[in-house]
């Protein structure tokens, strides 16, 4: 064991030398002119354990999105177990006309006439927030502007040249990019608030918010139980490791 | 081979006389005996045992529910990930197994190199090990096309077009492995098939020889001495133990404290920020998208990055497979009169540091795009790699060698 001891700092150590000029390069070959948006102004920062969050992200969904956009993999009924929505709520409100408890949230709109209409098929977003991330949803439903040369009159900076239109500009407000001048560029500034929503900025971020923690809890419906889980699992792993360590010693006393 | 006189009465005597069960445990497990000096590097080979049969028992529940085919297989897996009892802890399980088995392989095949366990009388040991390590490599690979992910689809794509650098046949051999003029269900399907069947079938023959000859040979230890050399009266190694009990025990406590951290990963950290479910395979596969960048699992990027570090495809081809199979040689590129790198001089001492620096440097560098400053500091990484294997007959020849003792070190 010692052995091993004088090794790894050897072997270590120059590895960690090897990395700093590393950082430095690769920090100086990063394209700082092409990334003006300051991506990190907009985060998603929602949790998963908020179960009221999830309530109203669900009803957002159902709402607002689940006209064009279905979660195939999700079921009515198992959404309202693990959001603990009441069966009446769920059958009153939230299943679609047509679907039942056990059926999958699809949505109605026929998948040919929605490529007719914008181009593409709105995407099933079951697994959105898993191919894409959840910073990234909630950035897109929040960068919508105006922008008169695109079909729908919109665009968006996480997603340029979006078929979606600004479906949620009645809540957000509509908005306008100002750039500035930066060198012989035209980079993204900040918005300007043009029309005002029907929902303050705070609580149009909060809309998303949910919205997006709703989403995130699709893309994964089990993370719940496994975090869960999982804490005894590793609890009881870490007593049986100890015990198994006595036991070791136990018999490697004869050993000299 | 024990005599009528050694079976015990009744039904134990009468199987045991049919079949050698005690015999066979005599010789294998409670009267093999293991030099007493192991240290921590001696948990990998029991653990990478371990994780073979984790593997093959989620892998047989996985395969009841999933659905091979391009259309079905996607889905299948978020099926088991949401409606089957406990699949998403089956996949996880299934896909953490595979990175750890990467892993404790590496540590394993890390721990030979430093010890000198590759040396006579072990060179058909180390050999069996590196077929398991590349008969493994087509294990992962295949596996990880099955759940038809984007990234699966596109990995499946840049590693099998690999095969098109083979000069004449190339192009007509990528059709063939692929079973279409690209990748499509009918690979897919096949894929399925080794990953199920054959490759684990040639996994577990080459366990077993691996482990046949290691207990012809003897276990190497951390001091390279041969512990059969000074035996006891009765003919017992006086540095060896009995695997059983001392060993069984201390490998069930290395099992124990590795699920620890692996029941970590897989409950709290599956994706294990990117690296073993990438996000690109959470979109079905998509042959009109590519993603961007396109990286394949981070056990096989050392070598991605020397196959990149070429400017022709061909020549990157063929040094990949020369990074590879270098392992193959050590047995005889190696000259030195000791085997462990504690009595080893300074100078492989320094080739060694370097080449696992450089493996991995390359590791990380293969995961990052292929441009500029990562192209450049892989093919400065390629230079070590390849000193290590070319100039091993020479400088380790001339390693200032230290005097290696009589009897193993061992502090109880």
């Amino acid at each position: 064991m010692r052995k091993v001891a004088a090794i790894l700092p050897a072997l270590l150590a120059p590895l960690a030398i090897g990395c700093m000029p590393l950082a430095a390069l690769a920090a100086e070959s990063g394209e700082e002119a092409a990334k003006p948006v300051k991506w990190e102004q907009w985060q998603a920062d929602n949790s998963i354990e908020d179960t009221a969050s999830l309530q109203r992200g669900a009803r957002n969904f159902m709402n607002y999105c689940n006209g064009c956009h279905a979660l195939k993999y999700e079921r009515y009924q198992r959404m309202a177990d693990d959001l603990k929505i009441p069966m009446d709520v769920l059958q009153k409100d939230l299943v679609a006309p047509g679907s039942n408890a056990l059926s999958y949230i699809t949505t109605s709109l026929p998948a040919a006439d929605a490529a007719n209409w914008f181009g593409k098929v709105p995407p099933d977003l079951s697994l959105i927030t898993r191919s894409k991330g959840t910073d990234y949803v909630y950035r897109f439903l929040k960068t919508f502007y105006v922008d008169p040369s695109t079909p729908t009159g919109s665009n968006n900076l996480a997603l340029p040249g979006a078929a979606m239109p600004a479906v949620l500009s009645d809540l957000s407000g509509v908005y306008e990019a100002v750039y500035r001048q930066d060198g012989d560029q035209k980079v993204f500034d900040h918005f300007a608030n043009i029309v005002p929503g029907s929902l303050t900025g705070a609580q149009y971020d909060d809309f998303v918010r949910d919205t997006v923690n709703f989403l995130d809890y699709v893309g994964e419906p089990s993370q719940i139980e496994r975090r869960t889980i999982g804490i005894w699992v590793v609890l009881f792993l870490l007593f049986l490791t100890w015990l198994t360590w006595l036991l070791k010693k136990e018999y490697w006393k004869d050993v000299h | 081979m024990a005599n009528e006189a050694t079976y015990k009465p009744g039904l134990w005597g009468w199987l045991n006389r049919r079949l050698p069960i005690d015999a066979f445990w005599r010789s294998q497990v409670s009267e093999y005996y293991a030099p007493k000096n192991f240290n921590f590097w001696y948990f990998f080979g029991s653990l990478a045992l371990f994780v073979l049969v984790l593997q093959l028992v989620t892998g047989i529940f996985l395969a009841m529910f999933y659905k091979v085919g391009e259309n079905t297989s996607f889905d299948s897996v978020e099926f088991i990930m949401r409606e089957v009892d406990f699949g998403w802890l089956l996949r996880y399980l299934h896909s953490t197994g595979a990175s750890a088995f990467f892993l404790v392989v590496y540590l394993h095949m890390l721990r030979a190199m430093m010890y000198g366990s590759y040396k006579s009388p072990r060179e058909l040991l180390w050999l069996f090990g590196m077929v398991i390590y590349l008969a493994l490599m087509a294990e992962a690979f295949m596996g990880y096309v099955l759940p038809w992910g984007n990234m699966s689809f596109w990995a499946a794509t840049v590693i099998i077009n690999l095969f098109g650098a083979v000069p004449v046949v190339g192009p007509g051999l990528v059709e063939w492995i692929r079973g279409d003029y690209g990748i499509a269900d009918a690979t897919l399907n096949r894929f399925f098939s080794l990953h199920v069947v054959a490759l684990p079938l040639v996994l577990l023959l080459l366990v077993v020889l691996h482990l046949v000859a290691l207990h012809e040979v003897g276990s190497n230890n951390p001091d390279g001495i041969e512990i059969k050399s000074k035996k006891n009266a009765k003919g017992i190694p006086l540095d060896g133990i009995p695997f059983h009990p001392y060993y069984t025990v201390k490998d069930i406590f290395g099992v124990s404290a590795f699920l620890t951290l692996f029941a970590i990963v897989v409950f709290f950290i599956p994706t294990f920020a990117d690296l073993f479910l990438e996000k690109a395979n959470f979109e079905p596969a998509n042959p009109l998208s590519t993603p961007d960048p396109i990286s394949p699992s981070w056990y096989f990027t050392p070598y991605y990055a020397i196959l990149r570090s070429f400017p022709d495809k061909s020549t990157g081809a063929v040094f990949m497979l020369i990074a590879v199979s270098a392992f193959f040689f050590l047995p005889w590129l190696d000259r030195s009169p000791v085997k462990s790198i504690r009595y080893r001089g300074w100078i492989f001492k320094t080739f060694f540091t370097l080449f696992v620096l450089s493996f991995l440097g390359l590791m990380y560098l293969g995961l990052q795009p292929a441009q500029g400053v990562y192209v450049m500091l892989s093919r400065i990484c390629c230079v070590p790699y390849f000193l290590f294997f070319a100039l091993m007959p020479f400088y380790s020849r001339w390693d200032p060698v230290k005097p290696v003792p009589e009897r193993v070190t061992f502090h109880a």
